[in-house]
């Protein structure tokens, strides 16, 4: 489990560094993904699988897809269409492929070892969590769908379509 | 075989710093946006290794706080991107001071 560790580490580390430092924000948030699946990793390896997969499911699966859809929505003309074709082709393949390629591998070799010997050392399972969140928790659960709900009220009052104000630059 | 608790601490450390750093030097409101993600993952390894140090379920039952916390903040925050988006024509944060003057 220490090895799985240090590789999820040192990759994700690497993806954020490529991710804050990219130009093309879809790129940035492709390797974004990236560095939350093999935080995913890390949580495995540190006897956390529950918070693993919501790490997978909701960081990677719902929250990212959401920051690109909004990407997406921002640049819809026929210009930016062929920036993006000419940002797609070529080497710039490569690093994203072999990064993925080597946490897939981790990924399989996690699925293949199981067994006693490699699980870390004190799992703490979905069902502790559970037990847990829904008893001495209850109260901040409570709060948390309050908090979805607030949100869930300001993005659609904010997300309505409004006529574009005047910006009247310079007037006091 | 086991792992020092000190590696995820400083694992942790060192993806909140790079977040901080990419928040302080980005001016793409996309970029600022994915730099807080990574800041507030970060704190949510903190939360897991200090549960898995303890061997109790309090940490990842933080991370599931914060993942609602991150859910709400960045619906939020996108959907003022788009505003910004459609009133200013740009996505440079140094070009939004309405407020300002």
């Amino acid at each position: 489990m220490n090895a799985v560790f240090l590789i999820s580490a040192g990759l994700s580390v690497m993806t954020t560094l490529l991710a804050i430092t990219r130009t093309n924000p879809v790129h940035g948030l492709l390797f974004m993904v990236l560095s939350l699946l093999s935080m995913a990793g890390v949580f495995f390896s540190l006897g956390a699988p529950f918070a693993a997969a919501l790490e997978v499911i909701i960081y990677a699966g719902a929250i990212m897809v959401l920051f690109l859809f909004v990407v997406m929505m921002l640049s819809l003309d026929k210009s930016s269409e062929k920036r993006e074709r000419s940002w797609m082709s070529g080497k710039i393949w490569l690093v994203p492929v072999a990064l993925a390629c080597v946490l897939a591998t981790e990924f399989g070799y996690v699925v293949m070892h199981t067994g006693p010997s490699s699980e870390p050392a004190h799992v703490i399972d979905a069902q502790m969590v559970g037990a847990s969140m829904l008893t001495t928790y209850l109260p901040a659960v409570e709060l948390a769908s309050m908090l979805l709900m607030a949100a869930l009220f300001a993005a659609y009052h904010l997300g309505r379509v409004t006529e574009p104000v005047a910006r009247n630059k310079g007037a006091p | 075989m086991d792992l020092p608790w000190q590696m995820p601490v400083a694992l942790s450390g060192i993806l909140f710093v790079l977040g901080l750093g990419g928040l302080l030097a980005r001016r793409n409101l996309i970029f600022v946006l994915m730099c807080i993600e990574i800041m507030l993952n970060a704190a949510g390894l903190m939360f897991v290794a200090g549960g898995a140090r303890w061997g109790q379920p309090d940490g990842q039952i933080m991370l599931v706080l914060l993942l609602n916390l991150a859910a709400a903040e960045i619906a939020v925050g996108l959907v003022l991107v788009l505003r910004i988006r459609g009133q200013l024509r740009t996505l440079d944060i140094d070009d939004a001071t309405m407020l300002r003057d």
